[in-house]
């Protein structure tokens, strides 16, 4: 199947959207590379959903501009926009079965019967749902109509595909598996896709870039391993992955906590009140008499240990009160230097796993 | 083999599964039997005021005014033209009123289920309203409306739009309009609950995947109030047949329609067979009716159709 002979980028300026007097976006900037897997992560109420809507034309913005290749689509009606979607509860039509729900946009485009019938065919085929185009939608398990929505989204070939959640109504096993599916099938077909979740491990998985949003403002966007290992707000590095957050100061372009100088890999931030950003498998046990030097120590005070199998997490609490979490495996060396609940315990950070962010 | 280990042995078989199986087909038992005695009030009111008033409507039809056993009174409907003639008035009117009511009602069930909710019922209290005034209020008031000497005959006079009275009253177009009047909440309700469970998403998807909103109207919208709108049609269509008090009042004595019969026949010729096998030529066509509508959606259903 030739879909997206030439992906569309899409290019949005000055976005704003107003729910009475209530700002749901706020002067919004972003641009999705032609072809590119956009994903907008965020929070519920954070945006994500109202941008995906004025992009596909159901909410018309107060403000801005969105270009799609070279044209302005900010006052086209949706029916006119060629733009697929799926849709988070699938939205298909109860009354038709599924071979009239994957037509309906062939037949609105006056496709004739015979090439209707091939590229649903294939559309199908695509989705590994072949033979099953006789079957009501009632008929069909939550992953068979997940698949049908997408069918129906991609059979007209747009250059530009939205989906908004489609996998949050599926189980964990299904909705892996669909995550890896739908991401083959963007390598395959290359269309433009932006995807809208609040599950930062989906996003992750599946994205070449990620939007975080939050409050109506794009806090960051990168690819995921950039977003993981430099968040720049606290937000970003609280919203994706665990973090613990430790108060730190700049001064004389060098980073202290508590008086002991931490070392960075990175070149100091001006001067003034920051946030480290400690991921719990980053930290390591070190063993009394381990060697420290250009290792950032942080004393701490054992308070649990939690076993998972494979794994472990580490509870403890810093001198003024923080806690600090540590995750590692469980091989026979950490688990040799792991103290009993109650007791001391030293955490280690290696100089270049040191991110600082401002507070919020 | 001892009695004592045969004894024994049917001990252990009955403790095993088949102590089980014995515990739950009680249990069934049990079940359907407090079932039952909870229907019972009901089904007993059931049977008294439907099976066998209906029962005795039947009984009563199979005797002529002689009180001989005998077919005349079915056989009259054959014979007596005026008899044909109040079938086809009924249905004349009961498709006139009903189809009045989806042209009146549609639209207005379609601009309530858009409305917002807090809106919408506000709009729904005006529609209920009239429920809570009497028919035979609502048809005088009707009267007062448009006889020859009423508002709107008055107003259109003093306007200059027409010089002579318009017959509205007391004739077939008054009884339309009583009775559609009367019988509109009961297409708007249902319509506007099977319109409110359309999913406004299902609407968008057609709009996203080019249908133009007349389009998504006609292949998504429509469709999918058929149900509601077909409830809607039935309750209007069954409840016009049987209609009395709006006929009797704005007919005007010139419509006579299948229920102001059998007033006539009981209470002025106080012929009750006669006026028991009207009742259940009615009933019948009524239920076959039903049936035929049944079958056409369930047709419907076994299609591309979802029973939804």
């Amino acid at each position: 199947m030739s879909i997206a002979p030439s992906a569309l980028p899409i290019g949005m300026r000055g976005i704003e959207k107003r729910f009475g007097s209530v700002p749901v976006l706020r002067d919004l900037n972003l641009d999705v590379e032609a072809g590119e897997f956009l994903t907008l992560l965020g929070p519920s109420g954070s945006g994500k959903t109202t941008l995906l809507m004025i992009l596909a034309g159901f909410v018309r913005a107060n403000a801005g501009s969105i270009r799609v290749g070279g044209d302005e689509i900010i006052t086209t009606p949706p029916h006119k926009r060629n733009i697929g979607m799926v849709f988070q509860n699938y939205a298909l039509f109860p009354h038709m079965n599924v071979f009239h729900n994957i037509a309906f946009p062939l037949k609105q485009r006056g496709v004739a019967a015979a090439e209707t019938a091939e590229r649903v065919e294939k559309a199908l085929d695509l989705v590994k749902l072949q033979g099953l185009g006789e079957r009501r939608v009632d008929q069909l398990s939550g992953g068979q109509r997940q698949r049908v929505a997408l069918a129906r989204a991609i059979v007209f070939e747009p250059r530009i595909v939205l989906m908004d959640e489609p996998l949050s109504a599926l189980d964990k096993g299904l909705r892996e598996h669909m995550q890896i599916e739908l991401r083959s099938l963007h390598r395959r077909l290359g269309m433009t896709t932006v995807y809208v979740t609040h599950d930062q491990r989906e996003a992750i998985t599946m994205s070449d870039r990620i939007a975080v949003m939050n409050a109506g403002r794009i806090e960051q966007l990168d690819k995921p391993e950039s977003l993981y290992s430099r968040p720049q707000t606290q937000f970003v590095a609280g919203f994706i992955g665990e973090s613990n957050f430790i108060p730190v100061e700049c001064r004389n372009g060098s980073v202290w906590y508590e008086e002991r100088r931490i070392h960075t890999a990175a070149a100091t931030p001006a001067a003034g009140q920051y946030l480290m950003v400690v991921r719990p498998e980053k930290l390591r046990l070190l063993a009394n008499a381990e060697p420290t030097s250009g290792v950032n120590v942080l004393n701490a005070t054992l308070s649990d240990i939690i076993y998972q199998g494979d794994s472990f997490v580490c509870y403890a609490v810093l001198r003024d009160g923080r806690q600090l979490t540590l995750r590692d495996y469980c091989r026979s060396d950490v688990l040799a230097k792991m103290p009993a609940p109650g007791h001391p315990v030293s955490f280690g950070l290696d100089a270049q796993d040191t991110i600082l962010v401002a507070a919020d | 083999m001892s009695a004592q280990t045969a004894l024994m042995q049917e001990k252990a078989g009955r403790s095993g599964p088949d102590l089980n199986t014995q515990a739950l087909h009680m249990d069934a038992r049990r079940e359907s039997l407090r079932l039952l005695a909870l229907l019972s009030p009901s089904l007993l009111l059931v049977f008294a005021i439907i099976i066998v008033p209906i029962g005795w409507l039947f009984w009563l039809s199979l005797f002529d005014e002689a009180g001989a056993f005998s077919p005349a009174n079915y056989a009259r409907f054959f014979e007596q033209a005026s008899y044909i003639k109040t079938f086809i008035t009924t249905f004349k009117v009961a498709f006139i009123v009903t189809g009045a009511c989806v042209l009146l009602g549609y639209p207005l069930a379609y601009m309530l289920s858009q409305l917002p909710r807090r809106a919408a019922s506000i709009c729904l209290i005006f529609v209920i309203l009239p429920f809570w005034t009497s028919v035979l209020v609502r048809t005088y008031a009707w009267l007062v409306i448009l006889q020859r000497k009423g508002l709107i005959n008055s107003w259109l006079i003093d306007l200059g739009v027409i010089s002579q009275p318009l017959s509205l009253a007391n004739n077939f177009s008054g009884v339309v309009i009583g009775m559609t009047h009367i019988l509109l909440p009961f297409l708007v309700l249902p319509l506007y609950a099977s319109m409110k469970t359309i999913d406004t998403d299902c609407l968008r998807a057609g709009m996203n995947l080019g249908a133009d909103p007349a389009a998504t109207f006609r292949q998504i919208f429509f469709p999918l109030s058929l149900p509601g709108l077909a409830s809607g049609v039935v309750i209007v269509f069954v409840l016009c047949l049987g209609f009395f008090v709006t006929p009797a009042l704005m007919g005007g004595g010139k419509v006579i329609m299948w229920a102001m019969r059998m007033e006539q026949t009981t209470s002025l010729y106080s012929n009750w067979g006669a006026g028991a096998a009207l009742g259940v030529v009615l009933l019948v066509v009524t239920l076959a009716l039903l049936g035929l509508f049944q079958w056409l959606l369930g047709a419907r259903a076994t299609g591309v159709w979802s029973s939804r």
